[in-house]
This record gives C-alpha cells, sequence and structure tokens, in this order.
C-alpha cells in the first residue's frame, strides 16, 4: 500500500515553497474495501484562523468543565454552597440559583429539547460546527493528538516513528506519551465527580483513599473510556459510532454551510512550476496539505463525506499554500452547495439563511425557552398531590354513610417548617380525618405540620352522606393554606360511592 | 464443494474453499482484539470455576475458595436491616400506642412496618387493603366485632380468635337448629326480627320474644352488639357473613365460629405494635 502511494513518481514540490505531501485519504474510493483495518491517521499541525479558534474553543470549554465544580455560592446553612451539584443521596440538582427536585426533572427534558433545537439551528445554519469544534470527542481528541505532537513531533517525524524498530529512545517517547495521555484522562474522570459532591472535600477525600468507593470506580470508568475514544479510537467514534453524522444530512440542505473545495477554481489540479503561467489549469497545486491536516484523515477534495467533522483545518492548510504561491485564498471555504453550483455557473452567490426550516427551529427554540423560563418562574414552592385509595374504592359504615381513603403529600420546598390549613370543599356534610395530623378537627378542616424542604405524606379519611354522592360520583377540592397566607394549593379529586341503577 | 483454499482474484485474500452457489467464502481472519477477549474468557471462566461455587454434585455443590454465599450475603443483609432499625424499632415497642400515632417520625416507620406485615399475614383473609371479604372481616369500615380502638386491635392481634392461646378471644353463638334450641319456623320468625333491626322494616310473628329470649344477652336489646363478649352488632348495615334472609337464617340454625390465628408469638413487638397502629389507621379505627 505504501509504494502504491507514490513517493518516488511525484515531485517533492507541489509548487515554488510548498512541500508535496505523500498524503491519501482513509476513504479514498479507490482504496476502500468490505473489509480493511484501520488506516492509522497522523494529523500535521495547521496554522490560521480556524487552528486559533479551535484551541480557544479547546480552553474555553475545558477550563468550563474542569472548573465548573469549583466555583461556590451561598445557599444558607444546611445547604450545599456548590454553584452546580448533582446531589444524588439529597435528591437535589443545584445549578447556581435554580434547585431541582426530584419531580422537576422535566427540565432535564426541556433542556434536552432545547438543546437538540439549537443543535439543529445551527446544523442547518453552518454544518457541522458542533462537531468540528465543541463536541467532547473533537475537543479531547484534539488534545491528545497536541500531546502526541508536543511528544513525538509533527506528522512525519511520526510517521518515521512508527516505522523505525524499537529502540529505548522510541520506547522512551512512546511511554511519555502513554502517560501523559492517562494523566489527561485521569484528570478528566476525576473532573466528573467533583459535580456530584462538595469538590473540596471530595478531594481531599480522593486523596486520602477515604471517598466512597463509586467516586473510585467512576474516576475509573471515566478515564478509561476518555483514554480508549479520545486517545486511541480518535476519528473512528466519529465515523463509526457516532449517529450524529448519519443524522445531520437530514438537517442540512443546499443553501448551509459547509466545508468545501471549489473544483470550478482548483481543476485541473497540478504541480506548479516556477513561472508557469496559471492560464489553463486549476489552482490546486495537489500538494495534498489538506489530507495531512485533516483529523479524520480524508480528502475534502473528494467532495462531501460523512467523514467531514467540518473543523476548517484543511481551509487553514490551503490558505497558506495560496499565500505562497500568491493565489487568493479560500480555495477551499466554508460554502454552500448551492453557493459552489452559483460560483461554477458564474453566477452571483446568495445566501440564505431565512429558509423555512431555520425560521422553524428558531421559533421552536424560543417557544420551548419561554415555556422553561415561565415553568421556572411560576413554580411554587409549595406542592400538593392526592392519590386516592383504589381498593377499597369506597366504604360504607354502619350509620350508611360512606368513607373514602386518600393518600395526601404536601411538599414544603421552603427552607423552613411549616404548618398547612386543610379545608375540604364542595361536599356537604363531609368530614375529614388526618392520621397523624396534630389535631384532629372534625369541620372538613385539619392542621398539617411539615418540616423544612420535606414531603410528608399523610392518610386522609374523608366521610359524607349518601346524598352527597347522588350519582355514585362527586368532584371535591382539597386546599392546604400556610398558616402565614402566604401560599395555597389545590387538587380537585373525586368522592366515590355506592353507583346508583 | 471443494475444500481446498485458493486466492481470490478481486480483493486478493485467501478462500476457505467452501462455495455455495458460487459464492466463495473469504478467509479473513478475527479480528486480534475479538481473539484476545476470547481467549481472556476462557481463562476467566476456569478462574471462576475455582473461585466461586460452580459444580452441581450429587449432594452438593464446590464451594469455591472464597466461601461466596448468596443465602450468607442475604442473612447478613437481614440482620443489617433489623439493626438499621434496632433504634427507632425499640421506641415503637416501647411508646403507648396513641403517641406512636401522633408522633410523625414513629407513625411514618410503624405505617410502614404495618403495610407490609399486613401483606405477608394479613392479607390471605381481610383482603388487600382490609377490604375483607365473606366470612372475613372487613377492616376498613367502622364495624368491630372486638372493638376497634388501638388497644382492642392489639389485643386481638395478640391473642387471635379460637386460636391456641391462653387467653384467645373465644365466642359460643348455639346453633339453633342443630342444637334443637328452636323451631325452623321460630328461627324465621326471629331472622325476620334481626333482619328489622337493620333496615327498620316491621317484622313478622313473634321474632321479637324469641329474639328478647334467646339473643339479647351477647347481641342487646336493641341489637347493638357487644365487643365484650365478640358479639356483631346486627343494628347497623354491615353484614360479616350476609344480610339477606337465608343467610341470617343459615347463620342463628347453624352458627358461625370464624378463627384468626394469635399473632403475639409469631411476630416481634414492633411489628405486632406497627400492625396495629397500621390497621388502626385503614380507617376502621377511627
Amino acid at each position: 500500500m505504501d509504494q502504491a502511494a507514490g513517493l518516488n513518481v511525484a515531485p517533492a514540490q507541489a509548487a515554488n515553497g510548498v512541500e508535496r505531501i505523500d498524503a491519501r485519504a482513509v476513504n479514498s474510493p479507490q482504496q476502500r474495501s468490505l473489509y480493511k483495518s484501520r488506516d492509522k491517521v497522523y494529523p500535521k499541525l495547521a496554522h490560521g484562523t480556524f487552528r486559533r479558534l479551535k484551541w480557544l474553543v479547546m480552553l474555553v470549554s475545558l477550563s468550563i468543565y474542569y472548573l465548573t465544580p469549583w466555583i461556590r455560592w451561598e445557599r444558607g446553612p444546611d445547604l450545599p454552597n456548590q454553584a452546580v451539584l448533582l446531589d444524588f443521596p439529597g435528591r437535589r440538582f443545584y445549578f447556581f440559583f435554580i434547585e431541582i427536585w426530584p419531580q422537576e426533572v422535566y427540565y432535564l427534558t426541556g433542556l434536552l429539547i432545547l438543546a437538540s433545537l439549537i443543535l439543529f439551528l445551527v446544523t442547518s445554519l453552518a454544518g457541522r460546527v458542533w462537531c468540528g469544534y465543541a463536541c467532547p470527542q473533537t475537543v479531547w481528541t484534539d488534545l491528545f493528538v497536541a500531546v502526541e505532537r508536543f511528544v513525538e513531533g509533527d506528522r512525519n517525524a511520526r510517521i518515521k516513528l512508527d516505522r523505525s524498530k524499537m529502540n529505548a529512545s522510541k520506547l522512551a517517547r512512546k511511554s511519555v506519551k502513554h502517560l501523559i495521555w492517562i494523566l489527561i484522562a485521569a484528570a478528566t474522570g476525576g473532573a466528573w465527580v467533583f459535580y456530584f459532591d462538595n469538590a473540596p472535600t471530595l478531594a481531599r477525600d480522593l486523596l486520602t483513599l477515604d471517598a466512597p468507593f463509586v467516586a473510585y470506580l467512576f474516576i475509573g470508568i471515566f478515564s478509561a473510556t476518555t483514554y480508549t475514544l479520545g486517545a486511541l479510537a480518535r476519528e473512528q467514534v466519529c465515523t463509526y459510532m457516532c449517529p450524529w453524522p448519519r443524522i445531520q444530512a437530514a438537517l442540512q440542505d443546499e443553501h448551509s454551510l459547509v466545508v468545501s473545495y471549489h473544483p470550478e477554481r482548483g481543476e485541473p489540479r497540478g504541480p506548479h512550476k516556477k513561472n508557469e503561467p496559471w492560464q489553463g489549469r486549476g489552482h490546486c497545486v495537489d500538494c495534498n496539505q489538506c489530507v495531512a491536516v485533516c483529523p479524520a484523515g480524508i480528502d475534502i477534495r473528494d467532495g462531501q463525506q460523512l467523514e467531514c467533522i467540518s473543523c476548517a483545518l484543511c481551509i487553514d492548510a490551503c490558505n497558506g499554500v495560496m499565500k505562497k504561491v500568491g493565489l487568493p485564498a479560500n480555495l477551499i471555504s466554508y460554502d454552500t452547495l448551492a453557493g459552489i453550483e452559483a460560483k461554477a455557473d458564474a453566477e452571483a452567490v446568495r445566501y440564505r439563511f431565512v429558509r423555512p426550516r431555520t425560521v422553524i427551529y428558531a421559533v421552536l427554540i424560543v417557544v420551548v425557552g419561554l415555556v422553561m423560563a415561565g415553568a421556572l418562574v411560576s413554580r411554587s414552592d409549595l406542592d400538593l398531590t392526592i392519590q386516592r385509595d383504589r381498593s377499597p374504592l369506597y366504604v360504607a359504615l354502619s350509620d350508611g354513610s360512606i368513607r373514602n381513603g386518600y393518600t395526601l403529600k404536601v411538599l414544603n420546598k421552603n427552607h423552613e417548617a411549616k404548618s398547612f390549613a386543610l379545608r375540604l370543599e364542595g361536599l356537604p356534610g363531609a368530614s375529614l380525618q388526618v392520621i397523624g395530623a396534630q389535631s384532629l378537627e372534625q369541620n372538613a378542616t385539619a392542621v398539617l405540620d411539615v418540616p423544612a424542604d420535606k414531603l410528608r405524606s399523610f392518610r386522609v379519611y374523608v366521610t359524607a352522606p349518601p346524598s352527597s354522592v347522588p350519582s355514585g360520583l362527586a368532584q371535591m377540592t382539597f386546599t392546604i393554606e400556610d398558616n402565614d397566607g402566604d401560599s395555597t394549593a389545590s387538587y380537585r379529586g373525586t368522592f366515590r360511592g355506592p353507583g346508583r341503577e | 464443494m471443494p475444500t481446498k483454499g485458493e486466492k481470490d482474484e478481486f480483493s486478493g485474500i485467501e478462500t476457505t474453499g467452501h462455495e455455495w452457489d458460487g459464492i466463495r467464502e473469504l478467509d479473513n481472519p478475527l479480528p486480534r482484539w475479538w481473539v484476545w477477549v476470547w481467549a481472556i474468557s476462557i481463562v476467566w471462566a476456569i478462574a471462576y470455576w475455582i473461585v466461586m461455587p460452580a459444580w452441581p454434585g450429587l449432594t452438593g455443590h464446590t464451594s469455591g475458595v472464597i466461601g461466596y454465599s448468596q443465602r450468607a450475603i442475604v442473612a447478613q443483609r437481614i440482620d443489617d436491616a433489623k439493626t438499621a432499625r434496632g433504634p427507632i424499632a425499640a421506641r415503637v415497642a416501647a411508646a403507648p400506642l396513641d403517641q406512636i400515632e401522633r408522633d410523625p417520625e414513629l407513625l411514618t416507620f410503624a405505617l410502614a412496618a404495618g403495610a407490609s406485615a399486613f401483606s405477608v399475614n394479613c392479607v390471605q383473609c381481610h383482603g388487600s387493603g382490609g377490604i375483607g371479604a365473606k366470612g372475613f372481616p372487613a377492616l376498613v369500615d367502622d364495624a368491630w366485632i372486638w372493638g376497634g380502638t388501638l388497644n382492642e386491635i392489639e389485643r386481638t392481634l395478640k391473642v387471635g380468635i379460637r386460636a391456641n392461646h391462653p387467653e384467645t378471644h373465644d365466642n359460643q353463638m348455639p346453633a339453633f337448629l342443630t342444637d334443637e334450641l328452636l323451631t325452623e319456623a321460630e328461627i324465621r320468625d326471629v331472622a325476620r326480627f334481626v333482619q328489622s333491626l337493620s333496615d327498620g322494616t316491621k317484622p313478622r310473628g313473634d321474632g321479637a320474644a324469641l329474639y328478647a329470649d334467646n339473643c339479647a344477652v351477647c347481641h342487646g336489646e336493641t341489637g347493638q352488639g357487644n365487643t365484650e363478649l365478640g358479639a356483631p352488632r346486627l343494628s347497623d348495615s354491615i353484614w360479616l357473613y350476609g344480610g339477606d334472609l337465608a343467610s341470617i337464617i343459615e347463620t342463628i340454625s347453624r352458627s358461625r365460629a370464624g378463627v384468626m390465628p394469635a399473632w403475639e408469638d409469631r411476630l416481634d413487638t414492633a411489628t405486632l405494635r406497627s400492625l396495629t397502629v397500621y390497621v388502626h389507621a385503614l380507617g376502621g379505627g377511627l
């Protein structure tokens, strides 16, 4: 295979001052087969706008990931002061000023819907920029490749090292590389557990080996997956494991920005000799720099491909070459398929970012965002749920009256204990009994004490004369009211008696 | 079917020599990691046989070198759970019954423990949720043969009914027909009178006098019943064996004698008292 790559036949220079690299796309149609082991990709370091952007995104996203658990947020006594905390033992999620209780986990669904919609919108506008810049797989792979480059050198040095026989220097380099990789992986797995427990305490416990076993277990699992996926599997995760590239085709159309080669300008391609005219030939000097820098190991000049993660490093590489040979930039660029077609037909390019699908995604994002914000703002610090006994549906008492049993759950989200008055309305002649309530009043009211930040359940019995359930079923309302009169909650329920024929 | 391998022209890979209708099988090797996983699995399996209980024999099984036993683990967990529940169970066992109902912590524990004890020991007769059945008293209504206060429920649970406990609840209603105390006609009259106590109809015949002579001593002159004697109230609309005339006649003619086991020696004090609170909270004891 290596001989076929043609080191000997191609000239060493693609153009004046431009090195021609022996790089071949891993998915080139000529060497595609049904059964094929991995072609190792040796990404070359690119220089340019997009490479700088990728470094910046890496810095920001890794900082967010590693530092977030250490942000403090004062919530008052007996409550955690970690800004972002997924407190499973306490059954609470904390995000800065927001507290999520178990019964509010639907916010998570809302967030996921919102995130997908934003991803849809971004993808329909600018293609796979998520894949190219922000996806954790991309970020960590980029980091691991940077470490590899730091230890073993850039592309050519790495290829040479891999082809050389094992010796002390090679062993040392490889060991150092894997050691740094494992350290990064451990730091990644290690940071993850801080989201689930108080970070400073857990950090100390981890070091003194006092942390719970699950903490070590999860550090182990996440370290192993980070190392395997980010350092070893790399682009194979995107190509073979990730479903997202397969879905995105449905989200993009001819007006979405994609990383694309301009064949109308580049073809016919070929090496360029000094002082040769550019007329009658394309601007692509076939230097393969775009292939050499590609982390997915593909050739963008083959057109749109599933493997392309839209990271634009090929644009950086090509623009560098174009500058050297004195041609305009953007032989490879972010462009739309419609734009490329228009250029090929020498028509004016029109970019249409306002399209039905982008408008629909934007509107949905706004709607879902507003619904979530509304739900968050209007949520009560008091919650009442009532479950009617199913067995028995009703009990006929010896004096002929009817009794129904209910389980009543009062959730007091206040950080102080509260006492609530329970009232029953809409059932004439009914009386109310509560097991375990502090006082048992018979006049359809009772007092319920609920500790701070707690859910307490009560057994409640409602007794009513048969005349109150004329058709076997009556509607009535439970209301609880805070002793300060601050908050109330109601529950409309049914009262059942024997059915009338 | 030839079995000699040859090189496939198109892919350049050896074939296995197997051919079906012109389709030949390429001899691609298994991925290396797959082979390793297979080998490691074999080693793992052998180690597992040695370490864990594995091979059945005629009288038992190999016990493995680390002495792993799921039974022992379950027993240990049950012990742990008992220990963890110990302090609050001790408080439930010691506190006065009405105080358990007033203390939210004890009440929560007692209701949970009572519900689980109920579903193991009681639902078979009294039905799910204490709904009852013919011959098995409902525990959700307000008719109590032996009394529905906390203390009365606890006592009934402890001693049972016609059970092998020295102080067991026992009552004896004569079988008026079998014991030749009343004639069939008289029984019919009494039954009509008893029914009238409950539904307010006007009785016929001389049932009232027969009732006063034979039944009032236990069931009360107005049929109000007597929980001391375990004599059910007859003036309400709740019937253990049915309130239609035929059922009442059957009850008077041949008597009834339900039984319930005594639970004092079967359940520990905390469970017994939790069960008491639970049954009381079913609605019946209110």
